[in-house]
């Protein structure tokens, strides 16, 4: 009898947090990341669509087998195919969607800052007091244009 | 022309290159998508693309070509399809009727999750050979915008006949049974 009572302890040790952790996830939670294939827009503005209500359904009930997110998006592509997520995919040349704009924000802060670095330099010679006489007006004229 | 060579200017023009370049890429990419949904080349007297595909059970894959000599009902269908339930029936009768005459029925389940169309085949006694397109990449070569969807095809390969929606009992008969030179 005390050892029945022990391994109930322990049972409900071991599986009262992961019930409390579950479920881990939500339908509404993914439908803006998950595709409805057949009418090409996300799930939750595929309202109507039998084809998005089976994968709902799919959802949900991997939702209520405690899957985490990741979980239940891996399953979808194993189902559907990658074309089914909403996001790309962090490899392959998916990557690319999320590199080049993260390149491309980061070239842009560069060429701002060079670009203002330059100006700030170019205005620094122009205040200073160009040598006198013609040769030196045009050595400062040479040296601005760059020739 | 020294200016041109300075680093700033290359990046610059190299970044704008490469935003010009993907551009030109999505534009001639969606081109050729809109295109192939817009045209419909795929009418009676077209060859049959080419499909290959796994089985629907998981044990194998199955080509349209392995059906050259055959008269084929190839249906394109779904658990979700509400008329593909039924047509199911009697797409099943009708492969059991023209299997001994060089016909089949071939199963194309598309955009399904796979242990519901396992069960809608179990539901139904399907027993003629479904196929598994999970993303539905040949519904693009079949221009098929909608399930059900059938294709009969000829033992030379070409298309015979388009039923969108629904067969039934008189479509079969009346593409069918002329090309498996079957009894009526």
């Amino acid at each position: 009898m005390r050892r029945a009572l022990l391994a109930a302890l322990i049972a409900a040790l071991v599986v009262a947090p992961a019930a409390a952790a579950c479920p881990r996830t939500s339908v509404g939670d993914l439908e803006d990341e998950v595709q409805c294939l057949e009418c090409g827009v996300p799930l939750q503005l595929a309202t109507e669509s039998p084809q998005a209500n089976r994968e709902r359904a799919l959802i949900a009930r991997l939702v209520g087998s405690c899957a985490s997110k990741d979980e239940i998006k891996d399953r979808l592509v194993a189902e559907f195919g990658p074309r089914v997520l909403t996001t790309p995919d962090d490899d392959g040349f998916d990557l690319a969607a999320w590199v080049v704009p993260v390149a491309a924000l980061l070239a842009g802060a560069v060429a701002i800052g060079l670009t203002a670095r330059r100006w700030r330099r170019s205005r620094r010679n122009g205040a200073e007091p160009t040598p006198s006489g013609d040769g030196g007006r045009l050595d400062a004229d040479i040296e601005r244009y760059d020739l | 022309m020294k200016r041109l060579l300075a680093p700033l200017p290359i990046a610059l023009l190299t970044g704008l290159f490469a935003l010009f370049a993907l551009l030109v890429y999505g534009l001639v990419a969606g081109g050729a998508e809109r295109r192939a949904g817009e045209s419909s080349q795929l009418t009676e007297g077209s060859s049959a693309p080419a499909l290959t595909l796994p089985l629907l059970s998981g044990r194998g894959r199955r080509s349209l070509a392995d059906y050259r000599g055959k008269v084929v009902v190839l249906n394109f269908w779904a658990s979700w399809c509400e008329p593909c339930r039924d047509e199911s029936p009697l797409l099943e009768r009708w492969h059991e009727r023209i299997e001994k005459d060089g016909g089949a029925v071939l199963g194309v389940n598309v955009l399904d999750v796979s242990d519901d169309a396992r069960a809608f085949a179990a539901r139904y006694g399907l027993r003629y050979p479904l196929l598994r397109d999970r993303d539905g990449r040949t519904l693009k070569d079949f221009e098929v915008a909608g399930q059900p969807w059938t294709f009969v095809i000829g033992r030379d390969g070409r298309i015979t006949a388009v039923r969108r929606g629904p067969v039934d009992d008189a479509f079969l008969r009346e593409e069918v049974l002329p090309l498996t030179g079957s009894a009526s």
